[in-house]
């Protein structure tokens, strides 16, 4: 609750919209005791005198009456109403979901029929219906403004309730021998409470606007009494002559909804999970780049050379440091696997070499990735727009989410082409039919015109494949391509990306949590580890014989390279947070055969070789492999 | 599709009686003897035993409803006791100017609302975020009635750049210039709020799909910006904008009222207006069903769009 109130404070709009109508408030409260002129008592030899005027400050209506002392009386007439209705609205249309929400069955079915045939209604209409039957009035007018409202309660409401119905402490409850009107009671009304208030929050605005409508075309409240809304009604005739009268009354309505709205909004806010942590805020076209130092040169290792890369994400005030200084390359027609646990960073370093970190929060604070020598991540957004997909292009774990939904394949893999150069509908078309048929896809002809969700999940990340191939690219960058798929179809997406990076002299990076996948494809391997590669070197080389205690581990997790569950959850313990990483080996906690220099300080990657390893006390080379 | 379609109109026959039913139990609502009521001080004598014998007011509620539905069915919404014309006639003469102007101002919100909110969305927290954040809040709190006002104030009368109020001028020619002069002004004051809303849920709709993965495919792709955000993100955001502007449409249609009182627009809303001041009651019934059965089918053409937006769903 202190948390929510801060968090109100801190939008500045929504307090200076809760100050204000307090102060509305406290002033239509007030207005009884103000030494206000009488707000009836006419006077046709002053009428519509202006603002200012000496003993009207606001001028006087075209019946000479205080046009301040009527704004006032009005103001609290319409608050009053306005208020009133909503919570009329609120408790009706709370009551009626409860109902529906907690009994459910034909209970549920008929309420919420009615419901539906409601809100089949314009609204304002079906208020004008019921103002017409009751006949014109302020009390008719706001029975008509509440019960309109009614059903998006009753909807909101039952929601809330059916999900609740169902809670353990509901049937606690019932077992106890509860009645259902003490359940609702004592258990449901307090957890619909908040959602009410809210729901009331998000359109009492709205409530005060119809009310002064439908006083304002006069059938709300009537003569001599008025509210905001039907001063404005009288004042219409005299808008052109005498603009005062229309104007005072039309601001204060503006002023009471508006603050409503802002303190709404930031009521709204302060609750929404998602803007707490970011999730709705719009990643930049390129991950955001703030390298506090030169990143090291490139030592043309490979076609693609990921140097001392250092990706974080800020979330509010905490860093979380994903990538941690990572190094690597990838030759023509190599296949380098990188693999490790979720959460190591493994693949926020393969997004992080094309600028697709989703940013915020991500921001790439060091290193380098160089393409053929060029430096991608200091490069400006022109530049790297013309890589992606045309040099280095990506394969993403699930294709159901990674292709568009509403788009048909083949127009897709199109849009791949054409991002880079121009192509007439008839050449695409039969470009697109060739990718698909590189990745094997039966028919293609006839698929092109799928829609992803009408293909299976083998088929749709071969069009991801094949998307990833429109542009002849030189790099591939597969993140978990074969993850989601079984283990057929994950054999069959192998083979197919071997036989294009033999055919074709790919380079693949390869990003897999799968050592049977790394010694199916990979010809060098690196293990990644809180964000840190913690070995690197042939697969073959690793496979018979690995020298981190981390990999050594993952590798007795599996059961039989290629086949069965090749998860890695077995290794007790947890990987650590990266916003809170040990001083010394991150593995430490894990590792069994820790050793107190173990925590002192950072442990540097060792190369012999092709061989590297960061570990203090590697493991021993295994028997036959000793010579 | 058109099995789709005609699914859709079906579906919306229990919608169109449930409709019926609830405007019938409204005036059910009518306190005292019905027959003088609906009347009111234009009935003779005469009337309230004719209008007794066609409702059959003598007869149980549901005998009653099943006369004035088969009624209507054959065209015969009752006459007017007011303007002495029938129902049907001055309601269908209104509707034209009401869709007029309900129309403009439906596709005003539609095109400005949804092209804010992705401007707003695409420069989160950028200084056009702000200005639209801040339009739309303005948009959505000022009455549409007192909007209107101010604008005769200033484009009409101090300006003179549009006529003050009418569809069309009492003498001189009908041309769509001159329409379109007299309804710059109610269409755009009615659009404001619709715009509004639009706007904001267009506005989060985007910034909720720009951080779905396939996004991050399209910029993979080496998509521009431009495509990423009005091809790619927009199409998705669709999905979730659609229902609201069906909403919107019916909130343009009924609020149309206000804006026709300001600028004495010829509509429905303003004879509805008048008639129940008249205390016109068969008049306001006929008003209300045909005006709500439109917005139903408007409905459904909303769901057409939406099944032709969205092939996974089922048609
Ligand atoms: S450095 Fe020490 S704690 Fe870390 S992996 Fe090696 S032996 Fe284990």
């Amino acid at each position: 609750m202190t948390a929510f109130v801060a968090l109100l404070a801190r939008n500045r709009l929504a307090l200076a919209g809760g100050v204000v109508l307090v102060c509305v408030v406290l002033l239509a409260l007030a207005v009884p005791v103000l030494p206000l002129a009488d707000p009836d008592v006419t006077n046709t030899a002053q009428r519509f005198q202006p603002p200012l005027s000496p003993g009207a400050l606001l001028g006087t209506d075209h019946l000479g009456r205080d046009l301040l002392s009527r704004l006032l009386w009005g103001t609290r007439l319409s608050l009053a109403v306005g208020f009133a209705a909503a919570i009329a609205a609120a408790t009706i249309g709370a009551a009626i979901g409860i109902v529906a929400g907690f009994y459910g069955g034909r209970t549920d079915n008929i309420i919420m029929r009615g419901v539906d045939m409601l809100m089949a209604f314009p609204y304002i209409l079906l208020a004008l219906a019921i103002v017409a039957a009751l006949g014109p009035g302020l009390f008719n007018a706001l029975i008509a403004v509440a019960a309109v409202n009614v059903p998006f309660f009753a909807r909101n409401i039952r929601g809330i309730t059916v999900g609740i119905a169902h809670k353990e402490f509901v049937d606690a409850a019932r077992l106890a021998g509860l009645s259902n009107r003490r359940i609702i009671l004592s258990e449901i009304l307090p957890n619909v409470i908040p959602v009410i208030v809210i729901a009331m929050s998000t359109t009492i605005g709205w409530m005060i606007l119809e009310t002064a409508g439908l006083s304002f075309l006069g059938l709300g409240s009537q003569p001599p009494q008025a509210d905001l809304g039907s001063m404005l009604g009288e004042a219409r005739s005299a808008l052109i002559t005498n603009p005062h009268t229309s104007i005072v009354p039309g601001v204060m309505i503006l002023i009471i909804v508006m603050s409503i709205n802002l303190l709404g909004d930031g009521v709204r806010d302060a609750l929404d999970p998602r803007l707490k942590s970011g999730a709705l805020s719009r990643p930049m076209a390129a991950t955001r780049v703030d390298r506090a130092q030169t990143p090291p040169p490139p030592s043309g290792a490979g076609l693609l050379e990921v140097a001392a890369l250092e990706t974080q994400f800020h979330v509010r005030n905490r860093v979380y440091r994903a990538v941690g200084g990572v190094d690597l390359h990838v030759r023509k027609g190599e296949c380098l696997g990188i693999i490790g646990e979720s959460g190591s960073g493994k693949s926020v370093t393969a997004l992080s070499i094309m600028g697709l970190v989703a940013s915020p929060p991500g921001v790439i604070t060091g290193g380098a990735a160089y393409y053929d020598g060029h430096d991608l991540i200091g490069a400006p957004y022109g530049r790297l727009r013309d890589i992606r997909g045309r040099s280095v292009s990506y394969i993403f774990q699930d294709p159901l989410s990674t292709l568009h939904p509403l788009y048909r394949v083949g127009d897709q893999l199109i849009e791949a082409i054409r991002a880079h150069r121009p192509i007439g509908r008839a050449a695409g078309r039969a470009k697109a039919v060739e990718l698909l048929r590189a990745v094997r896809i039966p028919n293609p002809e006839k698929r092109i015109t799928d829609f992803p969700h009408e293909m299976s999940g083998g088929m749709r990340q071969r069009v991801g494949i094949a998307m990833a191939l429109a542009n002849d690219p030189d790099v591939i960058i597969a993140d978990e391509p074969t993850t989601a798929l079984d283990v057929t179809v994950q054999a069959q997406v192998l083979t197919i990306l071997d036989d294009l990076r033999r055919s074709r002299g790919l380079a693949i990076i390869f990003i897999t949590h799968d050592f049977g996948v790394v010694a199916q494809l990979c010809d060098r391997v690196g293990v990644m580890y809180a964000g840190r590669i913690v070995e690197e070197g042939l697969t073959s080389d690793i496979l018979r014989a690995p020298r981190h205690p981390y990999t050594a581990r993952l590798m007795a997790c599996v059961p039989e390279l290629g086949a069965g569950k090749r998860r890695l959850e077995a290794i007790p313990g947890l990987p650590p947070v990266v916003d809170n990483l040990p001083q010394g080996c991150a593995f430490a906690d894990r590792c069994q055969q820790v050793q107190a220099a173990c925590r002192r300080a950072g442990i540097p990657l060792e190369r012999h070789g092709t061989h590297a390893v960061r570990c203090l006390y590697p493991v021993p080379q295994s028997q036959e492999a000793t010579p | 599709m058109t099995g789709y379609i005609l699914k859709r109109l079906l579906s919306a026959v229990p919608v169109l009686i449930g409709i019926t039913v609830i405007v019938f139990l409204i005036m059910a609502l009518i306190p005292g003897d019905p027959a003088t009521a609906i009347l009111g001080s234009y009935a003779t004598p005469e009337n309230v035993a004719k209008l007794n014998r066609d409702l059959g007011l003598d007869k149980p509620l549901v005998q009653q409803y099943f006369i004035w539905l088969g009624n209507m069915l054959q065209g015969d919404f009752g006459t007017s006791f007011a303007l002495n014309r029938p129902v049907l006639d001055e309601v269908l003469e209104r509707f034209g100017a009401t869709l007029v102007l309900a129309g403009t101002a439906f596709v005003l919100c539609a095109v400005l609302g949804v092209a804010a909110g992705v401007v707003s969305a695409a420069n989160q927290y950028g200084l056009a975020d702000k200005a639209i954040t801040f339009a739309v809040l303005l948009g959505i709190s000022i009455p549409s009635f007192f909007l209107g006002m101010m604008m005769i104030l200033l484009f009409a009368v101090n300006l003179r750049w549009f006529p003050v109020s009418g569809m069309w001028p009492i003498y001189g020619a009908r041309s769509l210039s001159v329409l379109l002069t007299h309804l710059a002004m109610p269409a755009f004051a009615l659009a404001v709020v619709a715009t509004g809303v639009v706007a904001r849920l267009s506005r989060s709709a985007m910034l909720e799909v720009l951080r779905q993965d396939f996004i991050r495919t399209a910029r993979a792709k080496g998509v521009s910006e431009r495509g990423v955000i009005w091809r790619h993100a927009l199409k998705a955001a669709m999905v979730a904008i659609i229902p609201v502007l069906g909403i919107q449409a019916g909130f343009v249609l009924s609020g149309a009222v206000y804006i026709e009182m300001v600028f004495q627009w010829p509509g429905v809303g303003r004879m509805l207006v008048d008639a129940i001041l008249k205390r016109d009651i068969l008049l306001v019934q006929g008003g209300v069903v045909l005006v709500a059965a439109c917005y139903v089918l408007f409905n459904i053409a909303v769901d057409v769009a939406q099944s032709l937006l969205d092939p996974r769903i089922k048609t």
